[in-house]
């Protein structure tokens, strides 16, 4: 567009100058916000920072300190654990959904409607709900109790060892919708033929899922995975309704680890460190996948 | 096994007129039965799952409905005998949040504050700039969209300390500005995203015959596309209004105790440590701030998924 | 509407008093359609005219409302397409992508459990037909249309089946590989005479592959013959006007007598319709429409004897091999193909003459054919 300069043209950095105007907010959240803070972040974990921010250089300490704690240990065996259960159920269950409402159901929208609604609550709506049906004194485990089996306990939200999956049960209930609406989109962009195609060769339903649809939704299932993995790194707001992380620090995770050292325990330097490391796993989610999807081909 | 053949619809019968032509044997559709193993299948799981999925829904207008006794004699999910609506009266008017009593009407109020702002500036900005990168492109303007798509992926928790500095200089640290300017700049990836998309998708030669009829940037983008765009700021709207309604972390981060939004004043109340639990207001509480964006969702419905999903695949 | 029930031994398939409707919406009304052993069938018409529908009821991959489907002789009317003997060809192919051809070609016999053998043996005389063995360990996203419209034939082929069905199998190829797979198609059928029944929308297709064409509209078929009894004697208006490209030109008048004999009157200006072939008495007085390609009527030099118009050139369009005269005669206008060389200024006089032999004539108000 803007290729060469002829004499007498004006200057370059006026032209189209209505556009640049507009996309000033945009430069500057890229540039400033984004790429700036990022960097700033970065730097600053390689500080000593405590009440505010300084710039004395501590090399690697804030990490290494940062490792020894056993709260980031246990915050990042959480977010293991939840993340890899968190991807596997929600894939299948999404999948799963989406599969039975493409069967040319009725109340297709109802059933719509009902799976995706928790979507547009917040994560401290749902935690709250969540923590209140997990009671154990008034919750599942007592009405499970009171039908007679006095023994029966499942109180995942006072028990450290389990806490995380009664986390990830209300982040299931949250976020499935989700997945299932874009599988169902997913499927629903297969060429009506391919199934028509598999019928005339009598192939079995649930091998044609298996063997043609699903690979054929590989990209579906790409970014899906990209979108619940990206979520699933900054995973805070649901740890603080339903649990503010306990039993103690059970239920810790990475996000609430920063923010608690940042703006409670006022150690600036390792809340950078640890958000550092936060940055870095989203880095080897992200990295792998833009360069499946945009390497290939020209910038799309 | 079938994918297509599936309406329980049974049983043909002969045409009458000329059935002639017809022999003995099967003819027309193939008999079926409502209860087949397929049906029951899949609406038995489809059943299954459409209850896990409205309990907590259940639960929560069921407790907020019962009185305390109740709570504690009853279990969680059998109907409230006694139908009170005490503990929504509480929740809205009188609950605690440290010394505040005032309940969670000062916090909606916030929401409103934050979110009605918050949303006008995001999406004026948006669209503008969406416009700007489909159809005035420039030189480095993809590269700016490619840092600024990237930037949506970066945790939070990187970018949040820089920005408590610079808005601390700009003096808006605390204020409902700088909320609104927070929510401004992240929701910006996604929205700009919708919004180029968008933009790119209509026809190129309506631009191009608007710029030879000799409109300019400003009257382009007034008079002709934001006249074909308004499902696209509808479903922007949705959008931006529960994800900023449902935002807890920039309102803890960036807002004082008094101008907290109704999510962080939710929580604060339902898990202060201070006075006996009362589970009814909790709920009641928990359902009041989950009402906007619950009928913002019920409303827009086939908007809001179009909405969700051309975010979540293109972001 | 169509006879022949008699025929039915020797049919492969047939399709007794078939009727679909999508809730009140009806796609096919009561249709009966008999295809012969090895016959090569082709439905015709615009979009939304039944053709694919009715194809899909043959494969059983959409049921009736009402009627039977026989293949041969067997009442599959309630059959899994898999046990109907079929194999099918789709417009978009409908390759598994991410199996090699020969996967796909071999999948659906796998699936069958049929012996590892058999299924290299069909395999490799199925890729010999069709000339793809080079293609056999590629992925479908690395041939060309044509290469991938040759596996979709293939994968029919394996089936070892009596009958297939193509749904638009070339429309989304570009001409020229289109007219090449066509020659194929029609090779294919040759060399392996086995039922074919063909959905298209472009009547080229059509009028070169097919043994006979069923030219369908609203769910009806409006005539089934061979092509070019469909070409030249069109049971109605409408088939007269789907078929042939420049299209037909038609004539509003009436029937007239002059001197004893009968002829075609418009705007003032009679016709003779000597050597009309009627199949019903040309009476008076009754209103007609008069149909002739441009190709049957003759200009100047070519005209062989008979009643002569005068004409004016009114446009004309010069395509190469031919050249398409507009000319101006008793209040119309009307399209006559001659020779490309042959050039006339516009404003010339010409004379014309109607070859009559070729022409048709239909009911003002039925629009069938007299």
């Amino acid at each position: 567009m803007a290729a060469h300069t002829q004499p007498g043209r004006p200057n370059q950095l006026f032209r189209n100058l209505n556009s640049k105007i507009a996309s000033i907010p945009m430069m500057l959240t890229a540039v400033v916000i984004f790429l700036g803070g990022t960097i700033w972040t970065v730097v600053y974990s390689f500080t000593n920072s405590k009440l505010l921010p300084r710039l004395s250089f501590v090399g690697l300490e804030q990490y290494e300190r940062l490792w020894d704690t056993p709260r980031w240990i246990v915050s990042i065996q959480n977010l293991a654990t939840y993340g890899c259960l968190s991807l596997i159920f929600s894939l299948t269950i999404g999948f799963l959904l989406a599969a039975l409402m493409d069967q040319k159901i009725r109340f297709e929208n109802t059933f719509r409607t009902i799976f995706l609604y928790p979507f547009a609550l917040s994560f401290i709506v749902t935690g709250l709900v969540w923590q209140w049906i997990l009671n154990p004194e008034f919750g599942v485990q007592s009405v499970v109790r009171s039908l007679g089996w006095t023994t029966f306990t499942f109180d995942p939200l006072y028990n450290s060892d389990i806490v995380i999956y009664g986390i990830l049960i209300a982040a299931l209930w949250q976020g499935t919708g989700l997945v299932m609406c874009l599988m169902l989109a997913g499927l629903r962009g297969i060429d009506e033929d391919i199934w028509k195609a598999a019928r005339v060769d009598g192939i079995p339903m649930w091998k044609t899922y298996l063997f043609i649809i699903i690979p054929m939704m590989r990209p579906v299932f790409v970014t899906t995975l990209v979108i619940i993995a990206s979520g699933i790194v900054r995973i805070y707001d649901l740890v603080v309704a339903q649990t503010s992380g306990g039993p103690g620090i059970a239920s810790d995770v990475p996000a609430k680890y920063v923010y608690d050292y940042m703006f409670f325990a006022q150690n600036l330097g390792q809340g950078f460190a640890a958000s550092t490391m936060m940055l870095l796993a989203v880095a080897i989610i992200i990295v792998p996948w833009a360069y499946l999807e945009f390497g290939g081909r020209k910038r799309g | 096994m079938d994918k297509s053949l599936t309406m329980p619809i049974s049983g043909p019968a002969i045409s009458g007129s000329n059935g002639s032509r017809l022999q003995a044997g099967p003819q027309g559709k193939r008999p079926r039965k409502v209860l087949s193993p397929r049906n029951i299948i899949v609406y038995g799981a489809l059943g299954l799952a459409a209850i896990y999925y409205l309990i907590p829904l259940y639960v929560m207008v069921v407790t907020s409905l019962k009185g305390m006794p109740e709570i504690r004699l009853g279990n969680i999910f059998s109907p409230p005998m006694e139908i009170t609506f005490e503990p929504w009266v509480k929740a809205w008017a009188q609950a605690c949040t440290g010394l505040n009593c005032d309940g969670l009407s000062r916090g909606f109020w916030n929401s409103v504050r934050i979110t009605v702002p918050s949303v006008i500036v995001s999406i004026a900005i948006a669209s503008v700039n969406g416009y700007a990168l489909a159809n005035w492109r420039f030189k480095g303007s993809e590269i700016f969209f490619t840092i600024l798509i990237v930037g949506a992926f970066i945790p939070y928790q990187v970018m949040i300390y820089p920005i408590v500095i610079v808005l601390r200089e700009m003096g808006l640290y605390g204020s409902l500005y700088g909320l609104i300017l927070v929510h401004s700049i992240f929701g910006m990836p996604i929205q700009t995203l919708l919004f180029r998309n968008y933009f790119v998708s209509l026809p190129e030669e309506l631009f191009k015959a608007a710029r030879i009829d000799g409109a300019g940037f400003w009257q382009i983008y007034f008079r002709i596309m934001l006249p074909m765009s308004l499902p696209i700021f509808v479903v922007s709207m949705i959008l931006q209004t529960t994800g900023i309604w449902n935002d807890f972390l920039f309102g803890v981060v960036f807002t004082r105790p008094d101008t907290y939004p109704m999510t962080v004043q939710l929580n604060n109340i339902v898990n202060s440590v201070q006075g006996v639990k009362e589970y009814n207001v909790n709920m009641a509480a928990t359902l009041l701030t989950g009402a906007v964006p619950l009928i913002v969702y019920f409303v827009s419905g086939r908007l809001f998924v179009r909405g969700i999903a051309a975010g979540a695949v293109k972001g | 509407m169509l006879n022949n029930v008699s025929a039915r031994t020797q049919s492969s398939v047939s399709i007794r008093d078939l009727s679909l409707s999508f809730g009140s919406v009806k796609v096919l009304e009561n249709l009966n359609l008999d295809i012969h052993d090895g016959e090569f069938l082709v439905l015709l018409g615009s979009s939304g005219c039944g053709k694919s529908t009715l194809l899909n009821c043959i494969a059983g991959l959409l049921e009736p409302t009402e009627g039977q489907i026989f293949i041969k002789d067997k009442n599959v009317t309630w059959e899994e397409p898999k046990d109907r003997g079929i194999g099918m060809v789709f417009q978009s192919y409908a390759l598994y992508p991410q199996m090699t051809v020969e996967k796909n070609l071999s999948f659906g016999l796998r699936v069958a459990k049929i012996p590892k053998a058999e299924i290299d043996r069909r395999v490799a005389r199925a890729s010999g037909i069709l000339q793809i063995e080079p293609l056999l360990k590629r992925k479908p996203s690395e041939l060309s249309g044509g290469q991938r419209q040759r596996v979709a034939i293939g994968r029919a082929l394996v089936r070892d089946v009596d009958v297939f069905l193509f749904d638009e199998p070339l429309s989304n190829l570009d001409a020229k590989l289109r007219s090449e797979l066509r020659v194929e198609i029609k090779r294919l059928h040759q060399a392996l005479k086995n039922t074919m029944i063909y959905v298209t929308h472009d009547q080229i297709e059509a009028l070169t592959l097919a043994d006979r064409i069923a030219i369908m509209k609203s769910g009806v078929i409006q005539q089934l013959d061979d092509p070019v009894t469909i070409y030249n004697k069109p049971k109605n208006r409408f088939v007269a006007a789907f078929i042939g490209s420049p299209a037909m030109n038609f004539l509003t008048g009436e029937l007239a007598e002059e001197g004893g004999r009968a002829v075609f009157r418009t705007n003032g200006v009679s016709f003779s319709l000597a050597g009309y072939d009627a199949s019903e008495p040309l009476k008076a007085g009754r209103k007609v429409t008069l149909g002739v390609r441009p190709e049957h009527i003759k200009v100047d030099g070519d005209i062989a004897g008979g009643e002569v118009h005068e004409a004016v050139v009114d446009i004309e369009e010069p395509m190469g091999a031919d050249n398409l005269l507009w000319l101006k005669h008793a209040g119309h206008v009307m399209s006559v193909r001659i020779g490309g060389a042959r050039r006339y200024a516009v404003g010339a006089k010409v004379r014309l003459a109607f070859d009559m032999t070729m022409a048709s004539l239909f009911d003002a108000e039925t629009e069938e054919r007299i």
